[in-house]
């Protein structure tokens, strides 16, 4: 666990090594770097032996000591599946990606995003704390925006990155929040901690807050209806990051979520209705909706959440049947889906198009991309002896056998899988076998080495999982079963159980399946004029929110830029006196009655001076009298600084008030002579105002000077000033020791606002 | 302007000034004073220069432009709190080396006061690049 923790680690500093590596190596970088996923795919081989057995491993670094979060990980099954998965198709996409991109001028920032995200990957999937969890969770959002905008120059590509960062994104909001409730229920942040307490939290007053926001952040990472729309879009990504983020592993997330956290909060009513039903209402409607897209890519995207849709169904059923054909469904669908995404990367490569009325007939000029594209199609209509025919038959399992609903989900299952039958054989088999409709826009070759590798292994996989699906039912897929339904049973994978219902079901959806592939055109021409009308689609709502977004921004700032400064002065007052004033007039336990008697006589006539002055400042006509009547008051409140023992404020006072009135006085010399613009009506409005942000000061002053709630700091910084600062003057060793970093603050705000002058002042100048 | 017993004195007082200021920022860490009000103090001489003379002589009497100073200022106390850092200490920590002469008390020099002068600086700074470009315009 050492070995794979510090391995994961390295993959960020690998990543950000990643265009100076490419620099250096050129073409080989794809091989070189998926060195790295490689040895973690084998670290966690050599780990997979006791976590078969149905041990736990864990490692944790200190990472944030101050708030309780350590850098923890944890492998059980459940992230040791998620985990084999990343790391493997990772090697596979490295490699492809090097022949995909070949030549590209970016293709070392790419490999950048790309390792990012894998680093993120596996780290979300192995966080055992809540709040690691989430920062994972939020860079694989983050990296796959830079993914899916990899083609910046393009509209569409950075359109599509910022609706998927914008979904997913907002999920993550809901995650973060859902988190900070369940571990503030919990005690603490470690997942591996709770996972067997479900009963209290289940039972706790803010489960049903913490369902909804988890659930939120899972079905917006996983695509489910009507949060889908952000992964057909994001089908603008180049192939390899189709095939690895957006199939194989990110949008899988929120399923791991689910996974994850079910133990704790699933088996109660609300999870199973809204999961389940979130899970078949997304399964049946992008089954139904690939029908209408002739894009190879764009009818894997919507055939992948129809497949995510299933496995969040299951997920929500949570019997034991459900959770095995969760676990079967998302390696067969991992392992076929990431396959004809490089396939259909490999057929855009090689022929220029990827629009499945001009492929056909390429088999015999791509015959390795063809054999592995026919596997993976086989494995995806659920053929036997595929590791998919598998998967399906988990999946009928699991839906005839549900608790509640049962043959409404067994008959949505079956509708979903007769058209998965059919996108297997639009994507994976008629572009190869199937008639040739014409030229394409390149001469169709064989793919290089790197490009067929990637779907030949995957292919093999979908075939050797089938043959040993009894041993990767004891293994892998049950301790993959075990982390989430936290009991051990045989699995008991097999590609013959008898002549089952399932089995019937099997060749049932196989037949209805041949029926869609054969009127898919007049199925397709339906769903188009049976789509909803453009104005209740879920994309339209997402630009209604933009929109919506976009006005009330411009209209606050209408509104509070106006431009004069004193409707900014007005607001700022304003505010402030409600949100201070209002808490200190209805809180009244403070004793701030003054005491009238407690005063010496020359206090008193510096106050009435103060008054004075001010009164004179408030009512002259002449500028420079206001100017100085303005003076006499700072210096007043210099000498009462003085009187009251305080050298360094007094000091600082004298000085600034000097410099103050040679600043107006050099000023007003520009001014044109002094004329009331305002009328009475707003003069005692801004009267009103001034009066009551007096009041509010001297109100604060008043309560502020008459409680004491801690024992007063300063007896501790007089008595330690020498000892500890080696200064005697406390106001000094103040600010430049045991506050320096205020200080350090306050001096950099006067900096800014000495920019802020010289900008204003200069800079405009140079524009006239 | 152009007075000339304004001129006079204000060499005379120019100098004084700047001398006083730095008396009164060395002495901040024991008496009243420090690095805010001897900028305060340092503004003030080179205003009252510019006041005599001109604005343009200010600025070369000053050698570097004030937000030269502003970042130079910056960056001592910046670069103060660093040293500690580089220590392994928390930010800002002060630390102290004190001479000693026979049959006088030892002088202590300590990254807060070079972190003072850094406020001194920016202090004169801001002061003078905000009055300067007022007084320019």
């Amino acid at each position: 666990m050492e070995i794979a923790s510090a391995l994961l680690l390295s993959i960020f500093a690998l990543a950000l090594a990643a265009p100076a590596i490419y620099r250096i190596a050129g073409r080989a970088t794809g091989w070189l770097l998926s060195l790295a996923p490689l040895s973690l795919c084998l670290s966690f081989l050599m780990l997979s032996g006791s976590i078969a057995a149905g041990e736990v491993l864990g490692i944790s670094y200190s990472w944030v000591p101050a708030l309780g979060v350590r850098l923890a990980f944890y492998l059980d099954g459940w992230s040791l599946l998620f985990a084999l998965l990343i790391s493997s198709i990772g090697v596979l996409v490295l490699i492809y990606t090097g022949y995909y991109l070949e030549g590209h001028p970016l293709l070392g920032r790419f490999f950048l995003f790309i390792l990012l995200f894998m680093g993120s990957m596996l780290g979300l999937v192995l966080a055992d704390n809540l709040f690691v969890l989430f920062v994972f969770w939020e860079l694989t959002s983050i990296s796959s925006y830079f993914l899916i905008g990899f083609d910046s120059k393009r509209d569409a590509a950075r359109a599509a990155a910022l609706q998927a960062l914008l979904v997913t994104g907002a999920g993550g909001l809901a995650l973060l929040a859902g988190l900070v409730l369940l571990g503030q229920i919990v005690g603490g942040a470690e997942i591996s901690k709770f996972l067997d307490g479900g009963e209290a939290i289940r039972a706790h007053g803010l489960y049903g807050p913490i369902l909804c926001l988890v659930l939120l952040a899972a079905f917006t990472k996983s695509a489910q209806v009507p949060f889908h729309i952000w992964l057909p879009n994001a089908m603008e990504a180049p192939t390899p990051v189709s095939a690895y983020l957006h199939s194989a592993t990110m949008v899988k997330a929120g399923v791991y979520l689910l996974g994850r956290l079910s133990p704790v909060l699933g088996g109660t009513d609300a999870w199973f209705y809204t999961v389940t039903a979130a899970g078949a209402l997304t399964m049946t409607l992008a089954a139904w909706l690939t029908l209408r897209q002739e894009d190879l890519k764009r009818i894997l995207a919507y055939s992948t959440i129809s497949a995510l849709g299933a496995l969040v169904m299951l997920l929500g059923i949570g019997t034991h049947e459900a959770v095995k054909g969760a676990v079967v469904f998302l390696l067969a669908h991992a392992l076929y889906k990431g396959g004809l995404f490089l396939v259909a990367g490999a057929v855009d490569h090689e022929t220029g198009t990827r629009n499945v009325k001009q492929l056909g007939g390429l088999g015999r000029a791509m015959p390795i991309t063809a054999s592995a594209a026919l596997l993976a199609a086989l494995s995806m209509a659920a053929i036997p002896p595929l590791l998919g025919f598998i998967g399906k038959e988990a999946l009928y399992e699991a839906v005839y056998r549900a608790e509640s609903a049962a043959l409404p989900l067994t008959a949505l299952a079956v509708f979903a899988s007769m058209i998965f039958v059919n996108v297997a054989a639009v994507t994976g088999i008629y572009p190869f076998f199937g008639k040739k409709p014409g030229h394409t826009p390149k001469h169709p070759h064989e793919a290089p080495v790197g490009m067929w590798l990637g779907p030949v292994c995957l292919a093999a996989l979908s075939l050797l999982g089938g043959f040993f699906a009894p041993f990767l039912g004891d293994t892998l897929l049950a301790a993959a079963f075990t982390s989430i339904a936290r009991e051990k049973i045989d699995l008991d994978l097999a590609l013959w159980h008898g002549w089952t219902f399932t089995l019937a079901l099997s060749a049932f959806t196989l037949a209805g399946g041949w029926l869609v592939f054969v009127s898919r055109d007049r199925l397709g021409g339906l769903a188009s004029t049976l789509r909803l009308t453009s104005r209740w689609a879920p994309e339209n709502w997402y630009a209604l929110i933009l929109q919506a977004l976009n006005f009330t921004a411009s209209w606050q700032t209408r509104i509070l830029q106006n431009g004069y400064l004193r409707y900014y002065l007005f607001t700022v007052i304003i505010a402030t006196v409600l949100a201070v004033g209002f808490p200190l007039a209805i809180r009244s336990e403070f004793d701030i009655a003054p005491q009238w008697t407690d005063f010496r006589f020359y206090e008193l006539a510096l106050a009435v001076l103060i008054l004075l002055a001010t009164l004179l400042a408030t009512f002259t006509s002449s500028r420079l009298a206001a100017v100085i009547a303005l003076g006499v008051v700072g210096y007043g409140i210099a000498l009462l600084f003085i009187l009251f023992g305080a050298p360094d404020l007094a000091m600082t006072q004298f000085l600034v008030e000097t410099l103050m009135v040679i600043l107006f006085v050099s000023v007003f010399y520009f001014l044109p002579r002094f004329v009331i613009f305002s009328n009475g009506l707003t003069r005692s409005r801004d009267a009103l105002v001034a009066s009551m942000a007096g009041a509010l000061m001297g109100g604060i002053t008043m309560v502020a000077t008459s409680i004491q709630w801690h024992p007063p700091i300063s007896d501790y910084l007089a008595e330690n000033s020498l000892p500890l600062a080696h200064g005697r003057n406390i106001v000094n060793v103040i600010l430049v020791d045991f506050r320096g970093l205020d200080t350090l603050g306050e001096i950099t705000v006067l900096a800014v606002a000495g920019a802020g002058v010289f900008a204003l002042l200069k800079l405009k100048s140079s524009k006239d | 302007m152009g007075s000339l017993i304004l001129q006079t004195a204000t060499r005379l007082i120019f100098t004084l000034l700047l001398l006083f200021s730095i008396f009164i920022l060395l002495r901040g860490h024991n008496e009243p004073g420090g690095g805010f009000i001897a900028g305060l103090v340092t503004s003030g001489a080179f205003v009252l220069y510019a006041m005599a003379y001109d604005v343009a002589s200010a600025r070369r009497a000053l050698r570097f432009e004030p937000r030269v100073w502003i970042a130079i200022g910056l960056l001592l106390a910046a670069g103060c709190g660093l040293a500690a850092l580089l220590m392994g200490e928390p930010f800002l920590t002060g630390k102290w080396v004190s001479f000693s002469w026979i049959d006088s008390e030892p002088i202590k020099v300590g990254t807060p006061v070079l972190f003072d002068i850094g406020v001194y600086l920016v202090v004169i700074g801001v002061t003078l690049t905000i009055i300067f470009s007022l007084a320019e315009e």
